[in-house]
């Protein structure tokens, strides 16, 4: 018996998974829903409160569905183009949606830019440009910026300086191993903290249209003198001590390598802007008093401006094409850019990519790191996205296990580049 | 035993051999077998005929499948990546049925004794299998940290799991870690069954303790061996949390053994057509093991342990 009404369990459970209360079909004229898919974060609350404030007027009513990140980009897939699809999603624009838009499952959101250009022009224009494919807008930016920073420990420093320079960071790499401190910390466990090293050196050397002509599966790209010097700075910087001998088997996600760098067994982070969020909740005191920021430093011969940044740009909201609500989609879309919401992102530490953010940042509890995230992106004259959200999935795969090789040195740089040559 | 002999026994009193239909009255109806049958149907047959399908598609999870022929198959009689992530998965499943086999065989004769103790210890040793897989590789991933967790006590820098050999056998450990209970409890049942009288003429001839184990108990115990051995090496072909968790296939693609392959394809790549051609060599790989082994092992003409007795 307790067999059957398991079958009859499972069979309901079945029933619901294809035709599930979602999307919010057919609830009568002028009703319904509206479901938002988000990540689990610090932004949740604001979020939420943007939702009801909405449906305190709207008929249709927002729903905020809120995903863990780890599984969420695989939800995402399996639920697209289903009937228990989103009417509006998180994504990080760029290669993360490019699928959808190839399969005709987005709605192109350059219309209600053009018809309302206040709404266009809030946002910068770098940053808007991540959610734009074939020269059509797919997204809109709902948070702050996120570039890759170079963290630094000030009671480590001492009365050192942050590089400048790629003979400065060597010297510094020389000065922290005589100290017995690791001069960077690295989550090596996680393949793309060590993407941003790549990233970074890459258009250091060669500048941000090196990785454009990858992105854009040029034959050949990969063979751009850029990478493998790149390729070789790492290799060095490997041999030479700066990420220790044990960084292979560092966590990210498990706070492994914030802990050794706030702790001082680490003298430097090259992370996400996010780590300074991190830090300020699991280690108030350092983020207070020890935490130091500064641009990733230039390198010799390298044909990149040193001004440039890589990273998120932002993340984004996208409007499916099969949503019944795409007129209230793109009304609640542009609650991001209203004061309210703002505040919300700016108060949780977050720079919103507004160009009117400005006057606002004195008035955050961290005002110098604020002000520091906007000059810099603001100053870059290319801000490149992380490639692995750039690049097709299975591309990005292959790059980022080969990466973790060529810093393990289980393959030479020449090997790098030959194993990634086919990636796009 | 009792139980069959009561069963069979009134029934074979009322009619004459041969005759199944009042034999039949004292057997549970067919009808009993259904909801074995749907459940195994929806959730084991239906699933491997769609991945056959699958097979012969390229699918990214957006639209429908498009039909590809043998591309998928072509390819993966070709790819390099697919012997690696062979010759890994017959790595790890020679380290946990080289682990496992011993450990749990010696725990498992031990626990069968009367000594003092024995119950709580054999409580405390059948922990691990009852926490989860994924509990159980978080557990130890954290343990596992190179600065804070237990490598960092033995000395070296603890790079262990950042190692392409190091997350091997940590992934080999921590599933047999997991794992022995279960073939703890199959091998303690399994010695029980040894006829004492067997253990009380070896003490009359004068045998050791370690001449009783080799001769009697081991011997009795083949039949056990092989079922905890098929177990063993079909589980460990198809270990995919552990790696998951502890290693997501790294320090690049060296714990990249077939499932993982298999779920990386499919759900990091999005080529469900190639992860189910590789699903569905694992399911024939692994039925053909088990084929085989209990072919050359002898377990298929079920000879008797008691031959002679």
């Amino acid at each position: 018996m307790i067999r059957f009404g398991l079958i009859a369990v499972l069979l309901l459970a079945t029933a619901c998974g294809t035709s599930g209360p979602q999307a919010g079909g057919g609830e009568g004229a002028g009703g319904g829903t509206l479901h938002v898919w988000v990540l689990e974060d610090k932004l949740n609350a604001t979020q939420q409160k943007a939702a009801d404030e909405f449906n305190k007027t709207s008929p249709v009513k927002v729903v905020i569905d809120k995903f863990n990140p780890d599984s969420y980009p695989d939800k995402l897939r399996v639920s697209i183009g289903s009937p228990n699809a989103p009417d509006v999603f998180f994504n990080w624009g760029s290669g993360s949606i490019s699928p959808y838009v190839k399969a005709g499952e987005l709605a192109d959101l350059t219309p209600a830019f053009d018809a309302d250009p206040a709404f266009k022009s809030a946002f910068l224009p770098a940053v808007l440009d991540v959610g734009k494919i074939d020269n059509k807008y797919y997204g809109v930016p709902l948070r702050g910026m996120q570039p890759v920073i170079l963290f630094y420990n000030k009671q480590v420093f001492g009365d050192a300086q942050p590089p400048k320079t790629w003979t400065e960071l060597l010297s510094l790499v020389d000065r922290f191993k005589a100290q017995g401190v690791t001069p960077f910390a690295l989550g090596g466990a996680t393949a793309w903290t060590e993407l941003m090293w790549v990233e970074y050196l890459v258009d250091r050397f060669g500048g941000p249209d090196v990785f454009k002509r990858i992105y854009n599966g040029e034959p050949g790209a990969w063979r751009d003198p850029a990478v493998l010097k790149a390729a070789q700075a790492i290799r060095d910087l490997v041999d030479r001590g700066a990420f220790g001998t044990n960084y292979a088997s560092v966590d990210y996600n498990s706070h492994a390598a914030e802990t050794l760098f706030a702790k001082g067994r680490a003298a430097m982070h090259l992370m996400g802007s996010w780590e300074f969020t991190n830090h300020t909740e699991l280690q108030p005191d350092f983020a207070k008093n020890g935490l130091g920021f500064a641009p990733f430093p230039a390198v010799d011969g390298g044909t990149g401006d040193p001004a440039n940044v890589v990273g998120n740009p932002t993340n984004f909201f996208s409007v499916t094409a099969k949503s019944k609500h795409q007129d209230t989609a793109i009304k609640f879309l542009k609650t991001m850019m209203s004061d309210s919401y703002v505040q919300g992102l700016l108060d949780a530490g977050d720079v919103p990519v507004l160009g009117s953010v400005e006057p606002k940042l004195a008035s955050t509890p961290n005002p110098d790191f604020a002000r520091f995230q906007l000059d810099l992106v603001r100053k870059a004259p290319a801000f490149t996205l992380s490639w692995d959200q750039s690049l097709s999935s299975a591309g990005a795969q292959t790059m980022l296990t080969t990466i973790q090789d060529l810093f393990n040195r289980k393959i030479t740089p020449e090997q790098f580049v030959a194993n990634v040559e086919n990636v796009k | 035993m009792t139980t069959v002999l009561d069963r069979a026994g009134p029934a074979a009193a009322v009619t004459p051999p041969g005759r199944r239909p009042v034999a039949m009255l004292s057997r549970p109806g067919a009808g009993w077998i259904v909801p074995g049958l749907v459940l195994f149907g929806l959730f084991g047959i239906a699933p491997m005929v769609l991945v056959a399908y699958l097979s012969f598609t390229q699918w990214n999870l957006l639209g429908s499948p498009q039909f590809a022929g043998l591309a998928n198959w072509q390819r993966f009689f070709t790819d390099p990546a697919i012997l690696d992530s062979l010759w890994l998965s017959a790595v790890l499943t020679v380290l946990c049925w080289g682990f496992q086999t011993p450990v749990s065989l010696l725990l498992g004769v031990w626990a069968a004794g009367k000594q003092r103790s024995r119950a709580v210890l054999s409580a405390i040793f059948f922990l691990p299998l009852l926490l989860s897989s994924t509990a159980i590789a978080i557990l130890w991933h954290a343990l596992l940290d190179p600065n804070w967790g237990l490598p960092s006590y033995l000395g070296g820098d603890g790079n262990f799991i950042g190692t392409p050999q190091g997350a091997m056998i940590s992934v080999a450990f921590v599933a047999s870690w997991q794992f022995i209970p279960f073939h703890t409890l199959i091998y303690q049942a399994g010695t029980r069954q040894i006829p004492e009288v067997l253990y009380q003429a070896a003490v009359m001839d004068g045998a050791s303790r370690f001449q009783q184990f080799v001769h009697i108990t081991l011997p009795q115990l083949r039949h056990t061996i092989v079922t905890s051995s098929v177990l063993m090496i079909v589980g460990a072909l198809t270990y995919f949390e552990t790696v998951l968790v502890l290693t997501a296939g790294g320090p690049g693609t060296s714990t990249y053994i077939l499932p993982f392959r298999m779920y990386a394809t499919g759900f990091r790549s999005y080529d469900m057509g190639y992860a189910s051609a590789i699903a569905f060599a694992l399911v024939v790989i692994a039925t053909a093991i088990s084929i085989i082994l209990v072919r050359i092992s002898g377990f298929a003409k079920m000879r008797s342990t008691r031959e002679g007795l």
